[in-house]
């Protein structure tokens, strides 16, 4: 009885020291070398393997910036000490970058026209299948199924209340999985400090944008005239912001004829500013007329003195 | 002959009638876990089919080299735990030197299966049904495949549910244990089948 116990005990012993020691050699002889920087950069990436930098995971993205492939801030997630942190590990300056959002840049919703009322599956890409382009009139609209929202893995986008995602700003990671995730490409990348928005991405010509959805961008281009900072152009009958030159001076949302730029001016907003610059306009004549005059009495004078 | 015949009978019973999964309800876990996506099920099956051969094949060793010899075969579920965990530590180490393309298709599965029941049940199925080596191995390899099988149907099936509508109550991993219950089910058929 004793020998059995005690053979038990020996076997499984000298298999678990035999085990032991094999491996302990192992882990020696197969031990592959890994920069030492691989872990304190593992450290400060978020391990949330989001694929937000574009590559599979946290290690390849660390892997990546070790061998020089990678920015250190490519990865959207991390915060900007997390950044900082790897510029030191990796002895380069970080480049300040501003956080950056997602936006969806639609602003259609209730407003865009249906075609037909669509009950199958709640995918954007399947309601895309159906009908040709999906349920909407408007070939680039949103479809809000939601699509995006199921792709957020940071519970950061939501179907707002007319039917089109809202990003939540503090929830934003700007891993842009929504992005992937939307079949129309209707999410974009936007620094977290720009209020403005064009909320379309309509590229049909004005007449034919408005039919499908009351608040298209007809691409007139009075926001491009009004923006003192050449940053909005009309590009493919949409107007586009570029956001290096906007400074959020909104004057563009109040000429704009529809609803198409957000944050979207009231009527009365548009009025007020109309009345506005119909009053400088008239300012600026009279004081342009009174200037014409004193310079042709001036050369009045001047012929007068000369003769 | 008969060692042909006693072959295909072996695998078609790992595979169809006594499917590790769906019949003896072994490896659950990495089942319902790893079967999201089709190509984590394609790695997970790989990784398994290849960690079940090999272990079957140490552990026959073990049982009739050591444990038969000292009369230790109550020893049996421990032992072979403990060679099955460190054989699966060791391959990974070999891998990540060796062979890192294959290290990074089945390294992150590997650990999850260092004690994965399936792996111990084969073992021990293959001792307790008596299979000399080349059985043993045989078994072993097609247990694998049959799990491979099963969790890379059991994948495709859960994929397409991701686009269906159903009750919210029964979304996600619900839907998965009925889906299961019901292949369980579908794989009784083949209990029927017999090899001579």
């Amino acid at each position: 009885m004793m020998m059995n116990v005690l053979a038990a005990l020996l076997v499984l012993g000298i298999l678990g020291l035999v085990f032991g020691t094999i491996l302990a050699i192992a882990s020696k002889v197969f031990e592959v070398k890994t920069d030492p920087r691989f872990p304190e950069i593992m450290d400060c990436l978020p391990g949330a393997n989001c694929g937000g930098c574009g590559y599979a995971g946290c290690s390849s993205a660390a892997n990546a910036i070790i061998d020089g492939k990678a920015p250190v801030s490519c990865c959207p997630v991390a915060s900007a000490e997390a950044v900082a942190k790897i510029a030191e590990i990796m002895g380069v300056e970080a480049a300040a970058g501003e956080r950056e959002i997602a936006h969806v840049i639609c602003n259609g919703g209730t407003a865009a026209k249906k075609k037909f009322e669509y009950i199958g599956v709640q995918d954007c890409l399947g309601a895309m299948k159906v009908g040709g382009n999906g349920p909407l009139e408007c070939a680039y609209g949103c479809l809000g199924m939601g699509s995006c929202v199921k792709a957020c893995g940071f519970d950061a986008i939501k179907i707002g209340d007319n039917g089109v995602p809202v990003v939540d700003p503090d929830k934003c990671t700007d891993c842009m999985q929504c992005a992937v995730a939307c079949p129309r490409d209707l999410i974009v990348s936007v620094p977290v400090s720009k209020k403005v928005f064009v909320e379309c991405a309509n590229k049909q010509k004005g007449a034919a944008a408005t039919k499908v959805c009351a608040n298209a961008c007809i691409g007139c281009g009075l926001c491009v005239k009004e923006c003192k900072f050449d940053a909005i152009k009309v590009v493919d009958n949409v107007a586009v912001i570029d956001y290096a030159k906007c400074k959020n001076c909104k004057l563009c949302t109040k000429v704009c004829p529809k609803d198409a730029i957000s944050p979207i001016a009231t009527k009365e907003e548009k009025e007020k500013y109309k009345a506005i610059k119909k009053a400088q306009a008239e300012k600026a004549k009279a004081a342009a007329e009174a200037k014409a005059a004193e310079a042709a009495k001036a050369s009045a004078e001047e012929t007068k003195e000369n003769a | 002959m008969e060692m042909l015949t006693s072959i295909f009978a072996i695998s078609l019973g790992a595979i169809l009638t006594n499917n590790f999964v769906l019949s003896q309800f072994l490896g659950i876990c990495p089942f319902m876990g790893v079967s999201k996506k089709i190509d984590t099920a394609v790695g997970m099956g790989a990784a398994v089919t290849f960690v079940m051969g090999l272990a079957s094949l140490v552990t026959y060793f073990i049982q009739h080299l050591i444990l038969e010899n000292l009369g230790l075969e109550y020893m049996q579920t421990v032992a072979f735990i403990l060679v099955i965990a460190s054989l699966v530590q060791f391959i990974e180490m070999f891998l990540q030197k060796a062979m890192p393309a294959l290290y990074t298709s089945l390294g992150v599965f590997l650990p999850l299966i260092t004690t994965n029941c399936a792996v111990l049940g084969v073992s021990i199925n293959s001792v307790s049904y008596g299979y000399n080596l080349l059985e043993t191995v045989v078994y072993g390899v097609t247990g694998g495949l049959g799990f491979m099988l099963a969790i890379v149907l059991f994948a495709s099936i859960r994929e397409r549910l991701e686009f269906s509508e159903c009750p919210k109550c029964f979304e996600g991993v619900p839907l998965a244990m009925v889906t299961a219950g019901l292949m369980a089910l579908a794989f009784m058929g083949f209990s029927g089948l017999q090899v001579w």
